[in-house]
């Protein structure tokens, strides 16, 4: 046995070494897993980045074998989409897995996003881990648009007949560029069709790229961590390596495992007794065919988008345009984007900021999550105020406090984070 | 290492580093990537033309013929032209007369926006015929089809006097198409091209002196 055991680390030994003369395995794996060190503090709020590239990884593979059966074509769309659910194999678990994957993409990630905004990971020295990593997310946001279309239900059609117009919004050259993008003067079969390619193949070519940049660029600055001190000042003198640092694999690949594990049991759980997640994850009528005739009479984005569509209908137009609402929304999502030039605290850490800050830091979550609500539900859900108010719907005067709320969280995060009390911070990360 | 040595050695006996002609190598870096930006533009043509509305796609979109002779007075029809809900409202006497009651509360009740409508269709009842409008069902704001709200009252509020209040922003309409202040919709409803080919029968997409 012994003589075997060794003749097989033999042959290993051998086999890695002919590989790492033609390519550098051992010195990635070295600087990737087991000699990557991070911080030794993670908490909760580090499962989600790991999450996010297993629901990637999954969002592929059930994508792969989706466009085995699906037929991206305005007369066979809908019905192919049911094949699958119906008579394909396991159809109607991998499509499940799917469209309830691609709301997990963004709960996990929108978790991911927060805990880089409570720990300032975005500050001084990641903040192109940062702005990576926002495009990500517009770049994923594509990705649900684009696939919401292909089951060519009447929320695929009349959320993509919305979206598109977004674009004709555009001063000068919104309507040509609409039409460029629909390829018909309406939503249609050609929309479909390339809709389908920016969904199966370009967009997700991208968005693995980005990943690649976002983990590269994190890899080389190092982790932040819920203390949001730096590990690499404070080095073992002789190895050179952070007193704060563990080897990423194995103590955060074992982490991460657990996390993985609760979490595929959440996605199962999902799966079996509640795909639709009660109208949220695929809105009821979506399983009622395209008809460019006619409009559902509730049509609300997927919850995901919700947020930005209020903030879209709050915005009344401005000089007979209604640009503006659309510059607002779009503005939405890419001023994350600006956070680390905005952010001009002498700490990183929520742990370490004072009660200014967090009261804004809650303002914002409140609106997020209000205006979140009210992009799913009509604009007259409350009714509407009386003629002192000009009859206005409640519900749009709310959406448009909590815009301003929204919008006031990053305009005036230059002064309340540098008038902010912060306490002082740690040498050493805290646990 | 002693062969890369003799190498350099010998390339710099060829090319003297004064010899070296910067500025010619500047042109022609410069010439070589106009070059290739020129190649990139040219060959970005089909991509991006491939995208727009192909020729099947530019020839759908002939003039509808519609009976109207079954629509009720205070009820609508919806026809469809080039893919787009049409509607073919038929007010009663008194949604007609309600229409130059509320001028007030309307962005554009004289119509001025000349894209919104032909000229024939500028007055005050947005139509050819004092009863029945023709509209482009699809909201000037994001394009959605409204919904109807014929009746005045209801769940819309009681000042609400008939008309189309789309689902997706709540822009609303009066029973001409006409937007209400302060909906996201910044326009009138479109009316498209059309005339009476006799008293039942409509030909949208066409006007009556001019071929669309």
């Amino acid at each position: 046995m012994a003589i075997k055991d060794s003749q097989a680390k033999g042959l290993l030994n051998c086999t890695m070494n002919w590989i790492d003369a033609r390519f550098p395995l051992t010195s990635n794996i070295k600087n990737h897993l087991t000699e990557y060190y991070a911080p030794k503090n993670f908490n909760f709020w580090y499962f989600f980045g790991s999450l996010a590239m297993l629901v990637l990884v999954l969002q592929i593979v059930t994508g792969i074998f989706l466009t085995m059966h699906y037929k991206p074509d305005a007369e066979m769309a809908f019905a192919s989409v049911e094949y699958i659910m119906r008579d394909v194999f396991g159809g109607n678990i991998i499509r499940y897995m799917h469209s309830t994957g691609a709301s997990m993409f963004f709960i996990v990630v929108y978790l991911h996003m927060f805990r880089g905004v409570i720990y300032g990971s975005y500050r001084n020295p990641r903040e192109l881990i940062w702005l990576f990593g926002v495009a990500i997310f517009l770049c994923l946001m594509g990705e649900a648009f684009f696939g919401y279309l292909l089951p060519w239900g009447q929320m695929s059609y009349w959320g993509a007949q919305v979206i598109v117009n977004l674009f004709s919004a555009i001063p000068f050259i919104g309507p040509d560029l609409s039409e460029w993008l629909r390829g018909d003067y309406l939503i249609s079969d050609a929309t479909l069709n390339r809709f389908f390619a920016f969904h199966v193949i370009a967009l997700p070519l991208v968005l693995l790229g980005l990943v690649v940049v976002h983990l590269i660029a994190l890899h080389e600055v190092g982790s932040n961590n819920p203390d949001g001190v730096e590990i690499k000042a404070k080095k073992d003198k002789k190895t050179g390596i952070p007193l704060d640092g563990i080897p990423f694999h194995p103590y955060y690949t074992v982490k991460d495992l657990v996390g993985v594990a609760v979490f595929l049991i959440v996605f199962a759980a999902i799966i079996f007794f509640a795909p639709e997640m009660g109208g949220y994850f695929l809105e009821d009528n979506n399983f009622v065919p395209a008809n460019p005739m006619v409009t559902p009479a509730h049509i609300a984005p997927v919850w995901y988008f919700t947020p930005y569509y209020s903030i879209l209908r709050a915005v009344p137009p401005i000089l007979n345009s209604q640009f503006p609402g659309v510059a607002a929304m779009g503005l939405s999502v890419v001023a994350f984007a600006f956070l680390p030039w905005l952010d001009k605290s002498p700490v990183k850490s929520i742990r370490y900021r004072g009660k200014l800050y967090k009261r804004w830091l809650a303002a914002f979550v409140v609106s997020f999550l209000v205006l979140g609500y009210l992009g799913t539900v009509p604009s007259n859900v409350w009714g509407q105020f009386g003629s002192w108010l000009g009859g206005a719907d409640r519900a749009t005067v709310v959406a448009r406090i909590f815009t301003v709320i929204y919008f006031l969280f990053f305009i005036l995060m230059p002064w309340y984070t540098a008038k902010d009390k912060t306490k002082p911070v740690p040498e050493r990360v805290t646990y | 290492m002693s062969d890369s040595q003799i190498d350099k050695s010998s390339a710099l006996s060829f090319h003297q580093p004064s010899e070296v002609d910067l500025e010619k190598r500047q042109f022609l870096i410069t010439a070589t990537a106009c070059t290739g930006a020129v190649g990139v533009a040219a060959v970005a043509v089909p991509f991006v033309g491939s995208m727009l509305p192909s020729e099947r796609a530019k020839a759908a979109g002939a003039p509808v013929e519609v009976d109207i002779s079954k629509i009720e007075p205070g009820t609508f029809m919806t026809a469809e032209w080039r893919g787009k809900p049409v509607w073919i409202i038929s007010r009663t006497p008194e949604q007609t007369a309600e229409l130059a009651k509320h001028n007030d509360q309307l962005s554009d009740p004289n119509c001025d926006v000349v894209s919104q409508q032909p000229a024939y269709c500028k007055n005050s009842h947005r139509s050819i015929k004092e009863n029945i409008s023709v509209v482009v069902g699809i909201c000037t704001h994001l394009g959605c089809s409204p919904t109807a709200k014929l009746q005045a009252g209801g769940d819309m509020g009681s000042n609400w006097t008939g008309g189309f209040f789309c689902p997706c922003h709540g822009s609303k309409f009066d029973l001409a198409g006409r937007v209400f202040k302060g909906s996201p919709a910044p326009t009138n409803l479109v009316v498209p091209p059309h005339q009476y080919l006799s008293d039942a029968t409509l030909l949208i997409g066409v006007d009556a002196k001019a071929e669309a």
